[in-house]
């Protein structure tokens, strides 16, 4: 992310933009235990959230993030908003540029409609908040930040201390609708820049049609892929994105691919279960697994907060050089 | 001979069988000279083509004009005049219109309206009521009007019994089904190729199969048939291979190709941009590769434009809702001539975009049907119709969207430049562009 405007994609950042993004969100997550989880840093920025798809969590762990930074926060529903009008999405973004907007967080069904805004755009930062099955750049970094956190718990260390080296050969088994899923590909690129190996594990007619060029390997046995993993991050079968129809049926999608209970034994002691949320129990992961220690899904989305008070700290305020210092909180 | 009223002066003559040293003289529409070095009454106009090769007027089999409906998009005056500019001297009008051209009015309103342009106009009926592909359009009121090409252009008829009825229907009617090869259930939501690159761009894909199968299900078609089918924008290396096999079969099957697939790859829609959105999408590297091979050893027959128009605001839009479709009128025959002309002589390139598609629309001759049509396709000789493209191989292309002709700036080439440039077009002995500047 070194002179990096916006966040399009994982790729803007390279391990050490994550690795900054990863230094500066530990010292928001400092913040948020605070009794006033609320910093001046953005006091007079404005950040205006335009998602164009249905969202709670991300939308909510974003408006979060820039309010505990002191930003306003402008939300553009589109339900209601002019969009219904037939205004067009450049149109949309220019109206909303020109009102002073400092950064604009846009989730989008089209992949690459944050690139776009970001041609449209004069001087807003643009960070994508998930683009088509294309990335989910701050969900990846999420990941990775809860992923060390529990690291160093268990190490007994602070997080900071572990850098990125703790990535370093992490066997990262990926499972389910990577074929439609922007979690896998932001994942995908940020775990491996990090270091570590990915596996995908999902039925042909849910993996990317092409891997050419991937990373990664795939496993056709899931079970036996299981019980290698240090982390497991499970996908969600995306039925309103029609992958309903690229399996017979939940119920064998759930018998070939879905974490049950019987399944979670194979995992090792120390296996680490993510998962992006919304959960669908009883399919890609049984009610019992879900409520396991080792599954951290309500970390995640703690975790959410900080790293995106992160991404817009370093865009908005600081500058992602290697170097940036969380300014003092007082 | 009568007094010359048009002088091409220092030239190559492009002729079926090579090249000559010649200056072309014309009187009226017709061509009454062609020799080493004639002297132009005064009086008559002369157009320098030192350096430049003179060869017959361009066919495009393939132009979407967008009028009557989308004339923001393009007019058949401003997309006639885009041909004229790129070398064209007659273009054959997609049916896929607003009302489409799947009935006699609106056939006859685009070929009046297309009288008197810079281009002449020919139309390509619809094959099914409404592009709907559920029940025969009327395609001999159509040939009727002098229609001899039909296509579902922007879908391919699905139905594959419908298919059959229409090839069987058709004949005895003089004309040529042609097809937009894709099935849709296979293209479903797709917006670029399927591959490495929709799969990292996380963009639906369209795979090859989606064309291919198609381009084989009308293949056995027109063996069961014997009903002559053409071919729309092939852009697989499959699709090609199934082609060339039918030929070498002996089946009455052509092909076209359009001028983006011998040049562009799907690598390109990385930047999301949807003017690199088009279909038959822009495919992989071996895909161009063979529309190459098929061009040169004669598999495919034509080069044809699919100049699709798009207004900038339909254009401008997030990549899935974009709609597909590129400009190619004024740069067909500098890419043509860029990608081309290490492999194939001039002859054989003006071949594939003048003679061989004025031949598959049957607008070689003159017909009573076709009011102002004049025979297309060459050959430059005394006693042919002056129709023209002089081209100059020494020159180049640079494309400025703002500078195109068309109502649209939807090129892929921006800020391009190609080798080659179309200097002078004459349009039945009329000089429709003289230095690459439209006249009219």
């Amino acid at each position: 992310m070194n002179a990096t405007r916006h966040l399009l994609s994982v790729a803007d950042l390279g391990p050490e933009g994550i690795s900054e993004v990863l230094h500066v969100a530990e010292a928001f997550a400092e913040v948020e235990r605070r009794s006033v989880p609320k910093v001046p840093t953005l006091r007079g920025k404005v950040v205006a959230t335009l998602f164009f798809e249905e969202s709670t969590r991300t939308r909510l762990s974003f408006e979060t993030a820039a309010k505990r930074l002191s930003a306003d926060v402008l939300s553009l529903a589109v339900a209601s908003s002019s969009v219904k009008k037939g205004e067009s999405l450049r149109d949309t973004v220019e109206t909303v540029e020109a009102m002073g907007i400092d950064a604009i967080i846009i989730r989008h069904s089209s992949a690459g409609a944050p690139h776009q805004v970001a041609r449209w755009v004069e001087r807003a930062h643009v960070i994508n908040a998930g683009d088509g099955w294309h990335e989910h750049p701050t969900q990846a970094l999420l990941d990775c930040f809860t992923v060390r956190q529990v690291l160093a718990e268990r190490k007994g260390s602070a997080p900071d201390e572990l850098g990125i080296a703790c990535f370093e050969d992490l066997r990262v088994l990926i499972v389910g609708d990577v074929r439609h899923s922007r979690v896998a590909r932001s994942e995908v690129l940020a775990y491996t820049a990090l270091g570590a190996h990915v596996t995908l594990a999902a039925p042909g007619s849910l993996l990317p049609p092409s891997l050419e060029g991937w990373p990664v390997e795939v496993a056709t046995d899931l079970d036996a892929a299981l019980a290698d993993a240090d982390v497991v991050s499970l996908l969600r079968l995306q039925a309103e994105r029609g992958s309903g129809s690229f399996v017979p049926s939940l119920r064998e999608y759930t018998a070939g691919w879905g974490l049950t209970a019987r399944r979670a034994e194979r995992l090792a002691e120390h296996a680490i279960v993510t998962h992006p949320g919304p959960m669908v129990r009883g399919v890609e992961i049984a009610s019992d697994v879900a409520d396991l220690p080792r599954t951290v899904v309500t970390q995640q989305v703690a975790n959410g907060i900080a790293v995106r008070m992160a991404i817009l700290f370093l865009l908005l305020g600081g500058e992602l050089t290697g170097t940036a210092e969380v300014p003092a909180v007082a | 001979m009568p007094e010359p009223s048009l002088v091409i002066r220092g030239g190559t003559v492009v002729g079926p069988a090579g090249l000559t040293r010649g200056d072309v003289a014309i009187a009226g529409t017709g061509i009454v000279a062609v020799a080493e070095s004639i002297d132009p009454p005064s009086g008559a106009q002369v157009l320098e083509a030192a350096g430049c090769l003179v060869g017959p007027g361009l066919v495009d089999l393939h132009t979407h004009l967008r009028q009557p409906g989308r004339e923001e998009a393009e007019t058949i005056e401003t997309g006639a005049r885009a041909a004229a500019l790129g070398g064209f001297t007659a273009i054959v009008a997609m049916p896929n219109t607003e009302p489409p051209i799947d009935a006699a009015g609106v056939a006859a309103e685009v070929l009046a309206l297309g009288v008197g342009c810079t281009a002449e106009v020919a139309v390509a009926g619809a094959i099914t009521v409404g592009r709907a592909g559920r029940a025969l359009a009327p395609l001999a009121e159509l040939a009727g009007l002098g229609v001899t090409l039909f296509t579902d252009d922007g879908d391919g008829v699905q139905d594959g019994a419908l298919m059959r009825r229409a090839l069987d229907y058709a004949k005895g009617l003089g004309v040529t089904l042609a097809q937009h090869c894709e099935d849709n259930c296979l293209s479903a939501g797709g917006a670029m190729h399927e591959g490495s690159w929709s799969s990292r761009l996380g963009i639906p894909g369209i795979p090859a199969a989606a064309e291919e199968t198609m381009v084989a299900r009308d293949i056995a078609l027109s063996r069961l048939t014997g009903g002559p089918v053409h071919f729309l924008h092939m852009s697989t290396a499959g699709s090609v291979d199934l082609i060339r096999r039918a030929k070498a079969e002996g089946l009455p099957v052509t092909a076209e190709a359009a001028p983006h697939h011998m040049l562009l790859t799907h690598a390109l829609v990385a930047g999301y941009d949807p003017v690199f959105k088009v279909n038959p999408p822009l495919r992989a590297d071996e895909d161009v590769a063979a529309v190459i091979a098929g061009l040169c050893d004669g598999t495919i027959d034509a080069v044809a434009t699919d100049h699709a128009p798009h207004a900038p605001e339909s254009k401008d839009r997030p990549f899935n809702e974009a709609p597909p479709g590129m400009l190619g009128l004024q740069t067909a025959l500098p890419i043509a001539w860029q990608v081309l002309s290490p492999h194939l002589g001039p002859e054989r390139i003006f071949a594939l975009l003048s003679v061989q598609p004025a031949a598959i629309a049957k607008l070689t001759a003159t017909d009573p049907r076709r009011a102002g049509h004049s025979a297309q396709g060459g050959p430059v000789e005394v006693g042919a119709t002056a129709n023209l493209c002089v081209f100059d191989p020494a020159a180049t292309t640079m494309v400025d969207p703002t500078g195109l002709a068309s109502r649209s700036r939807n090129t892929p080439y921006a800020g391009r430049t190609f080798a080659g440039a179309v200097r002078h077009t004459v349009l039945r002995g009329e000089a429709v562009v003289i230095d690459a500047t439209a006249q009219r």
